[in-house]
């Protein structure tokens, strides 16, 4: 973790320590601002709420939603659920694998991808789903995947990589 | 004269392009010199339509859809700002028969109003509930909610006025309410539409329950899939401060409530009511033991109101048209009224709110249209991943708890995912044990190993090893669950796991009296 991300964690823990119930909201902070939840703010976490460190590790692990490693540029989610199911996820899924070369957790080799599964976007009367760095989709056929990863592409090299990820 | 265009701003809108039409109408309204007011306004539910794109006429609101940013300069060419046909045109909106069919209690305002405007919400009927309820003594107001009839619409369909009445018994210095929009069943999204749509009306039902219970802090748990909805429900509570709703003199009354919205984290179990508990206390979303029930020992070990963002919903127009009016809706022990969700393979989704009692027939083809492939329907999902597979000889079983109780179903939260003749139950059999698998939350051993169990044996089944001998080790493992589990994630993956075997023996390679003979 660098200086930069550390005086980061402190902010959001700061921010964040008093609340009822801290520990979720400071989480979400943190991973708003880098992405992710750094292993080494694990111990400034469990300082601020004076809880061990185990017991904050065991949250974060508890939960789909926080990732402990930073994901790609872009961040492509797909709804598994039954309704999606019901419509073509799966044949989404199939292109997704295919065309990033990469399962779910993953992250293409450039860095500029990530795979995720969710279970119902609440879009399930406009399915098959996608969310793409919190952008919600609906109908989403093979060919507006193909365009998706393609426009994910062609951002990056326009703004030489900017940050992507919520 | 200034023509207002209605664009809606739902995410399942945006999520097939209305920020793009709402931008390309608001363009060539401007190269065409045409004054255009383009208004986000909520979504009607009438999803298969969306981007549904409405115009304001002397005769009413003339809608067109599903639109896209191609469509909008032929739009104008026809004259639409005007009302004009045009083969996208369904006509006034109202009295489009998908809407002009529903029973609209909950979601009167939906798609009507701008979902951020207080005075739209006030001119439209808002707030007058919350005043009926601050006039009235908290026992009074809890009598009110029992006698409505209501029962949550979460998913255990719980009668509501029961469960405030017992905080307004329990004495304790802090008293919470809390709102469950973690809305993880797959095939539901009336929460959402709510908070994205309406949000005021669940801030409302939230402060009424405050004031009626003497609860005076109140959390919305919700999803980190809805983003969208937590901008909503964001810029809501703020406006809802500005004009008074919320803080230390709720409408001038001298009573006080505050809301405050906490973010899930993608765990489906935290919608189970004490694991959404222990999760807003900033913990892991282990379920609790019960008793205590969270109404005496709730938040933080609090009396705590905890309701569904839909039962939340249907509690100010309780107060506004009373009781009475209210439970007119329905039939037998469910009543009022329930917005249903039309989902997955159908034609026409979307939000049908009607009285308890319609059929799936009605619903799935009156409203539904079919099938969104054009094939032939085989099955439904009622109530979400727990809930059964339900054929098409029970499609005519009105839709009500006891009623679906009565065959093994479930009402749920109002969800229905449509499955056309390509569904392979077996497979839909072996992801409803792969989901528990993947969501328990690990307590009970019946659900933490028994899913990972179920999923193995139903591939061997499908594989066709020695299909006698698993069919008994699954219907062992479905038995031990119904009856080990904590908590209905373990207690009922066995119904959709046992529905689809029951019914479509075929899909497991099973002769039609589902022996194993045909393997
Ligand atoms: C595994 C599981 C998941 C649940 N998910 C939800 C949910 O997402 N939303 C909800 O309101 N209730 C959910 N419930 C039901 C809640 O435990 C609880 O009954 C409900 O929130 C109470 O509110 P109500 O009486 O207004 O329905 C779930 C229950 C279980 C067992
Ligand atoms: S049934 Fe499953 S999810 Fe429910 S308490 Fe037991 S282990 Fe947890
Ligand atoms: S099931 Fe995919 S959005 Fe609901
Ligand atoms: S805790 Fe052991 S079976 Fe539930």
């Amino acid at each position: 973790m660098q200086e930069t991300q550390l005086q980061r964690v402190q902010e959001a823990v700061a921010r964040c320590r008093d609340l009822p119930g801290a520990l979720l909201p400071m989480l979400h902070a943190i991973q708003d601002d880098l992405g992710y939840v750094p292993p080494e703010a694990v111990p400034t976490i469990a300082k601020a709420l004076a809880l061990s460190r185990a017991e904050v590790h065991g949250v974060i692990s508890f939960y789909h939603h926080f990732r402990s490693a930073p994901p790609g540029r872009h961040v492509i989610q797909v709804c598994r659920a039954e309704a999606c199911q019901s419509i073509g996820a799966e044949r989404l899924v199939a292109r997704l694998r295919e065309r990033l070369g990469i399962d779910f957790h993953g992250t293409t080799a450039d860095g500029a991808v990530s795979l995720e599964a969710v279970y119902c976007l609440g879009n399930c009367a406009c399915a098959p789903a996608v969310m793409v760095d919190g952008a919600l989709r609906g109908r989403v056929t093979e060919a507006v995947l193909d365009e998706i990863i393609d426009t994910a592409a062609l951002v990056d090299e326009h703004v030489g990589v900017a940050g992507g990820a919520r | 004269m200034t023509v207002r265009i209605f664009v809606p701003r739902d995410s399942s809108a945006v999520s097939v392009g209305a920020d793009a039409v709402a931008k390309a109408i608001a363009d060539e309204a401007t190269r065409r010199a045409i004054p255009v007011a383009v208004i986000r306004n909520g979504s009607r539910g009438m999803l298969w339509l969306e981007p549904l794109v409405e115009v304001e006429t002397p005769a009413g609101r003339v809608g067109y859809g599903p639109v896209t940013v191609a469509d909008v300069p032929k739009l104008f060419d026809a004259g639409f700002d005007r009302g004009a046909p045009h083969p996208l045109c369904i006509g006034p909106v109202d009295a489009y028969p998908w809407l002009a069919k529903q029973e609209r209690l909950c979601f009167a305002r939906a798609g009507v109003t701008d979902p951020l405007s207080w005075s739209e919400y006030v001119a439209h009927g808002g707030s007058r509930g919350l005043r009926a309820a601050l006039a009235m003594t908290g026992a009074d107001a809890v009598a009110a909610v029992t006698e409505s009839g209501l029962r949550g619409r979460g998913g255990a369909a719980f009668p509501t006025g029961i469960k405030w009445k017992t905080v307004l018994d329990t004495a304790a210095d802090q008293k919470y309410v809390v709102c469950n929009a973690d809305e993880g069943d797959s095939g539901t999204f009336s929460d959402r539409m709510v908070m994205e749509d309406d949000p005021f009306v669940l801030i409302e039902g939230m402060a009424i329950a405050g004031i009626a219970t003497g609860a005076t802090v109140g959390y919305i748990y919700l999803r980190s899939e809805y983003p969208y909805a937590e901008r909503a429900l964001m810029a809501a509570i703020e406006t809802a401060r500005s004009v008074g709703v919320l803080g230390d003199d709720v409408l001038g009354s001298g009573r006080r409530f505050e809301l405050h919205v906490r973010r899930g984290a993608g765990a489906y179990i935290c919608g189970e009511e004490t694991s959404l508990l222990e999760s807003l206390e900033g913990k892991r979303g282990m379920v609790r033991f019960k008793p205590p029930v969270p109404a005496i020992s709730g938040l933080f070990g609090k009396p705590t109101v905890l309701n569904n963002v839909i039962t939340f919903a249907s509690i100010p127009i309780i107060f506004d048209r009373g009781a009475t009016f209210y439970r007119d809706y329905g039939r037998g022990r469910s009543r009022g009224t329930l917005p249903i969700q039309l989902a997955g393979n159908i034609k026409q989704g979307g939000l049908v709110e009607k009285a308890f009692g319609v059929t799936l027939n009605e619903l799935l083809y009156d409203f539904g249209g079919g099938s969104a492939s054009g094939r032939p329907i085989r099955t439904v999902q009622v109530g979400g991943p727990l809930g059964a597979y339900i054929p098409e000889s029970q499609f005519d079983v009105p839709l009500d708890y006891e009623a679906y109780a009565s065959i093994g179903a479930m009402v749920g939260h109002g969800g229905i995912v449509v499955f056309d003749d390509t569904v392979d139950m077996a497979r839909m059999a072996r992801y409803a044990m792969e989901f528990c698998a993947i969501e328990s939350c690990g307590k009970c051993t019946p659900c933490r190993i028994g899913s990972t169990r179920g999923v193995e044996t139903i591939d061997r089944i499908i594989e066709g090893r020695d299909r006698g001998a698993q069919l008994a080790i699954l219907e062992d493992l479905c038995n031990t669950m119904l009856s080990g589990s904590l908590c209905a994630l373990g207690g009922m993956t066995p119904f959709p796991v046992m529905s689809a075997l029951k019914h479509f023996p075929q899909d497991f390679g099973l002769g039609p009296d589902g022996l194993a003979a045909a393997a």
